[in-house]
């Protein structure tokens, strides 16, 4: 799991990354720079991520593969657990990180973590 | 007890789709076997996400676990899908004696006792709420009833004061795939349909007012600033999020083929054509 987190932590201007049980919000591993409150960060993360797939669900987008959150100072990547056996992939990182980038080594992390 | 689990679970287990999961999940919750009424409950939101007896039947169960908070998301839902629900309305009333916030209980009493005067109980409820004793959490109502009741006309059907058409105009998708919400997920403009052409704007206009308090709170608790955007990609389409005003949120829905980037550039068109509008109201 500790590679899985690897491969997400080394692109530049992520300041962590985690798995996270989908179904309480639970940390499962993680790797954060210091100053990242991990478990509020993962609960509110599985929270919002089932929220989320019941929103796109019902509008026919089908399950949610990747969601990014962008705010002022920073952004959150996700991928959610359905894919992943019910583990959330989740990154934060610096507002002008390379989405692209991280998007392709959660995927990555979310097979390897399977 | 127990011949009537295992009868209702044989029936279940024949028909999935079927809404006795409502009266097994009572049934077994009512036994004291919570996790296994938790299990049928999350089992029947996921194939009835928009069916509010199964979010209150999910939020009593999370009362009995004493996951008051969750069981307040669950019955604020259930009154977003089915604002005359009235176990709901009795559950957050509940909810708020237990917090403290008599007022708010009150209210939720006299609006479900507006909603059935004949029902006994509220009244007895509001008796013992101004005495200063909790008024019972609320029981189930009738599986056979629950048709009815996640039909009821929803607020937001009511409330189209403004003229949705001209939010949006010109804009393309402009009558399924974008979506205008006040704070409480009420419509304010734009329209969405689903993959089968069906509406399905006011259902998913429920569910995104709970999506924008918690990327608030998320982005407010990893000290990130306000939150000014959420994109995610689906197995069938691609959504985006983004609010024009603080209150206001608008939602754009595309099939899969459109890019996150480019669903995003339409986003902050749509984004300030919104504003635009919301400022001349």
């Amino acid at each position: 799991m500790s590679k899985a987190l690897d491969l997400i932590t080394r692109v530049r201007g992520v300041r962590g990354a985690m798995l996270v049980s989908a179904e309480d919000g639970l940390v499962v591993a993680e790797q954060l720079m210091e100053g990242i409150k991990g478990g509020a960060v993962a609960a509110l993360a599985a929270s919002l991520a089932g929220r989320l797939r019941r929103a796109m669900e019902a509008a026919g987008t089908g399950t949610s593969v990747f969601w990014h959150l962008q705010a002022e100072q920073g952004a959150i990547l996700v991928v959610p657990g359905d894919a992943t056996g019910g583990i959330l992939v989740v990154a934060v990182a610096e507002p002008d990180v390379n989405i692209g980038l991280v998007r392709l080594e959660l995927l990555r992390a979310a097979e390897a973590a399977i | 007890m127990a011949d009537d689990i295992r009868a209702l679970s044989a029936q279940l287990a024949q028909d999935p789709q079927s809404l006795v999961f409502l009266r097994l999940g009572e049934a077994l919750r009512r036994k004291g076997q919570l996790d296994a009424a938790m299990r049928v409950a999350t089992n029947g939101l996921e194939r009835h996400p928009h069916l509010a007896d199964a979010h209150d039947l999910y939020a009593r169960i999370l009362t009995d676990k004493h996951d008051y908070e969750r069981a307040f998301d669950e019955w604020d839902m259930a009154v977003r899908i089915a604002p005359h629900h009235t176990g709901a309305l009795k559950g957050l009333a509940f909810l708020y004696f237990k917090v403290g916030d008599l007022a708010q209980a009150e209210a939720h009493l006299e609006q479900a006792r507006k909603v059935e005067p004949d029902d006994p109980s509220i009244d007895q409820a509001i008796a013992m709420m101004r005495k200063g004793t909790a008024p019972p959490a609320p029981t189930a109502a009738t599986a056979e009833s629950a048709p009815a009741l996640a039909s009821a006309p929803s607020a937001t059907a009511t409330t189209a004061a403004f003229d949705e058409a001209r939010v949006f105009a010109g804009l393309e998708g402009a009558h399924e795939g974008l979506l205008l919400i006040d704070g409480a997920g009420r419509v304010l403009g734009g329209a969405l349909k689903n993959g089968a052409g069906a509406d399905v704007t006011d259902t998913v206009a429920a569910y995104l007012a709970g999506v924008s308090q918690e990327a608030a709170r998320t982005a407010k608790l990893l000290g990130l600033g306000a939150w000014m955007g959420l994109s995610a990609e689906g197995q069938h389409g691609n959504v985006h999020l983004a609010h024009p005003t603080p209150q206001a949120l608008l939602l754009v829905v595309r099939e899969r083929g459109m890019p996150l980037g480019r669903l995003a550039i339409l986003a902050q068109r749509a984004t300030a054509m919104a504003r635009r509008w919301l400022e001349k109201q």
